[in-house]
């Protein structure tokens, strides 16, 4: 045990001696959640959508001040006059426009008639993002559009009745428990992974080799410094973030006891699993080559960006038993869903499980020789 | 304590062998690179392991420290089988690696600490040792002092003292001063000189520079592709090469017959006439011919140049055994003076 407390206090030293892994650990997510938290989740605004109008008749009409009145309001787009369908398909094909609606000859008429004319709505398909938005709210217009002009006395359609449980969540909180996660794994890696490879090739293995500590203790050794490496950068993490996000759920203690269970669950998964794809590297550039892979193999199936709900078949199963999951889901239960402590068992449970098994593995592979 | 080797050893070995090796191969692969070496280190003697780059000795000792597998043979540490007993061999040995390696970025203090602490050293004891072992390396005053900040020779005191914090019996180092400069080598050698007499060490030290080996050990042995070639005292490896002494000397304008005359001096084994006044004498009794050569030179009124006396080396003594030069920017003078010279400045 003592010689166990000998690494961690090693480790430990040089840690605080030298911040640089704590910068580096907390720097990276900290710019995503700023970056990626203002870059995505807006909505669309001013995006410029021609109009070319073949009809200029009262129905016709009708449909300008619909557009007028979004541009007026929730600014999604604004309208610009085009002379004709082919010049406007020119402009959005080059970028000058985003979108183009072409009201067809004798639109009002048919209107007027009753013959269901079609307005055409030219997108540039090659960013979904935009062309869903302008697609979705050219609909939604249209539906009002086709609203009786007189109310019908019996209303018999179906109406949706949405029920928000939480207040608005802003995509910069939705990528908080991704964050805390993610500096957590930039903490092991360079913390857990690099440096313990550094070590080994520089020979300082060789000086803890020729001591009688036994192999448990060297293992349990490395992986709790690790780990209290880890917990520090995600509790710094989980306060910066939160304030920075504007969540206060840190000001709350049960939330924050629930946190630090997590906080280290997930250090401890991930230094075991660390240690486990370690144990037999020599090379120093193996972890840094394998960092990127990680992070994108462990970090995006998680559902810290995107839900897991639109993955595929084979990306939700990698889901199911990436710890990256695990950590995401039990952090998003305490941050934003204050959904309690039972709700987050299921992820300690797994990440306690996958850490004890990665670290049992990990002491039968460790060579206590050279 | 090894049950097999303490009636074993009490059979066949001196009762004070600290470190036996009987037969010991290492295999990588198909590369054999000790091939079945036996020796016996008495307790208290400085033992060299002394050979080239390559020629096993790193593995031969890194076996013996239990840092890999022995292929064949068998080795004891202080009566401790080393492939059945490693954590009893690990408690009564100190070991230096090669490489440079307390953290940079920890005090001397705490890398003592740490290390002492792995050894399972208790804390006054711990305080103590560490003490006494900063004194005996001269670094007392560097103890809060980040590794970083000490030069080579300094931070290879520290992992001298690193290896002696659990006050071990045997004491392992695998080129201790490889890379120092020549001061600092010294420093080096009288340190250990100074913590082998107060703690009664048996040292077993691998290096390749002759005149460390030649210094500190009691007895050597030299390897050489995985063999050991022989093994000895330095004095007795020296006697065993084929002439002690070879004087060389530079003449001024020296007579056609000068070959002749330094032939004829006593115990004078061989003259050779290197040209523009240099001669290689080799002789089996370096004092008593350079006293004659230079009574020689002072009657028949031929200047001296210079002279040199080399003693026979364990460079000789290697080149002897192996064939080759252990390392070839090695230079091997033990004295070189100048006489003054009539009309010239000293």
């Amino acid at each position: 045990m003592n010689r166990m407390l000998a690494i961690v206090e090693r480790e430990l030293r040089k840690f605080f001696r030298s911040p640089t892994l704590m910068l580096t650990a907390m720097v990276f997510p900290l710019v995503q959640l700023v970056i990626l938290g203002n870059a995505f989740g807006g909505k669309i605004t001013d995006a410029r959508v021609g109009v070319v109008d073949y009809d200029g008749g009262p129905e016709a009409l009708r449909v300008h001040e619909a557009f007028d009145s979004v541009a007026a309001n929730i600014r999604t787009f604004r309208t610009l006059p085009c002379r004709s369908d082919k010049q406007a398909q020119e402009d959005v094909r080059s970028g000058r426009l985003d979108a183009a609606v072409i009201i067809p000859p004798q639109y009002s008429r048919r209107v007027l008639a009753g013959e269901n004319p079609k307005l055409g709505l030219v997108v540039d398909n090659s960013d979904q993002f935009l062309s869903g938005s302008l697609e979705a709210e050219v609909q939604s217009l249209t539906d009002a559009l086709n609203q009786p002009r007189v109310p019908q006395r019996v209303a018999n359609g179906i109406a949706l009745q949405i029920v928000e449980l939480y207040p608005f969540i802003e995509y910069m909180k939705y990528l908080l428990p991704g964050s805390i996660t993610l500096a957590m794994f930039v903490s092991v890696m360079i913390g857990g992974g690099m440096l313990y490879i550094d070590d080994k090739a520089r020979g300082v293995h060789e000086g803890w080799l020729v001591t009688p500590i036994t192999r448990l203790e060297l293992v349990l050794g490395l992986v709790a410094s690790g780990a209290l490496k880890a917990i520090l950068a995600g509790l710094a993490i989980t306060v910066l973030g939160s304030l920075i996000a504007g969540l206060d759920v840190i000001f709350h203690p049960v939330a924050l006891f629930q946190l630090l269970l997590m906080i280290v669950a997930t250090s401890f998964a991930f230094n075991a699993m660390m240690f486990l794809l370690m144990v037999r590297v020599e090379d120093p550039l193996v972890p840094r080559a394998l960092f990127g892979i990680l992070n994108t193999l462990l970090y995006f199936p998680s559902g810290a960006i995107y839900p897991i709900a639109a993955f595929p078949a084979w990306l939700r199963a990698l889901a199911s038993v990436d710890p990256f999951s695990y950590a995401v889901h039990g952090f998003k239960g305490v941050l934003l869903k204050d959904a309690g402590f039972m709700a987050i068992v299921p992820d300690l449970l797994f990440l306690f499980l996958i850490g004890t098994v990665a670290l049992v593995l990990a002491t039968r592979l460790f060579k206590r020789t050279l | 304590m090894n049950g097999f080797f303490h009636r074993d050893r009490a059979e066949t070995a001196p009762a004070a062998t600290a470190i036996r090796v009987e037969n010991i191969v290492k295999r990588f692969g198909d590369f054999e690179a000790v091939k079945g070496i036996s020796l016996d280190v008495l307790a208290g003697e400085t033992f060299g392991l002394l050979g080239p780059n390559g020629a096993g000795k790193s593995t031969l000792i890194r076996m013996m420290t239990t840092l890999i597998p022995i292929t064949s043979g068998r080795a004891w540490i202080d009566g401790h089988d080393v492939a059945a007993d490693p954590d009893a061999v690990r408690r009564c040995m100190g070991v230096i690696p090669q490489a440079l390696t307390s953290d940079v970025n920890l005090t001397v203090q705490e890398n003592l600490s740490i290390y002492a602490k792995l050894y399972g050293v208790p804390r006054e004891e711990r305080r103590r040792s560490i003490d006494e072992l900063l004194e005996a390396v001269d670094l007392t005053k560097w103890r809060n002092a980040e590794t970083k900040t000490l030069s080579g020779g300094m931070r290879r005191r520290l992992e001298i003292a690193r290896g002696l914090v659990h006050n071990p019996r045997i004491f392992f180092l695998d080129e201790p001063t490889t890379g120092l400069d020549p001061v600092s080598r010294v420093a080096v050698w009288e340190m250990l000189n100074l913590l082998k007499a107060r703690r009664q060490l048996t040292i077993l030290i691998t290096t390749h520079y002759m005149d460390e080996a030649d210094r500190l050990c009691d007895r050597i042995a030299i390897v050489d592709h995985g063999n050991l070639v022989a093994l000895d005292t330095p004095a007795r490896l020296k006697q065993s090469v084929p002439g002690n002494n070879v004087i060389e000397a530079q003449f001024q304008d020296p007579p056609g017959d000068w070959e002749a005359r330094l032939t004829a001096l006593q115990e004078v084994t061989t003259v050779q006439n290197e040209g523009s006044g240099m001669f290689r004498v080799l002789t089996t009794n370096g004092s008593r011919t350079t006293t004659e050569l230079v009574e020689l030179a002072v009657r028949g009124g031929v200047a001296i140049r210079t002279l040199s006396v080399q003693n026979t080396t364990l460079d000789d003594v290697f080149v002897h055994y192996t064939g080759r030069q252990l390392r070839d920017e090695q230079v091997k003078p033990v004295s070189t003076f100048m006489f003054p010279q009539p009309g010239l400045r000293p």
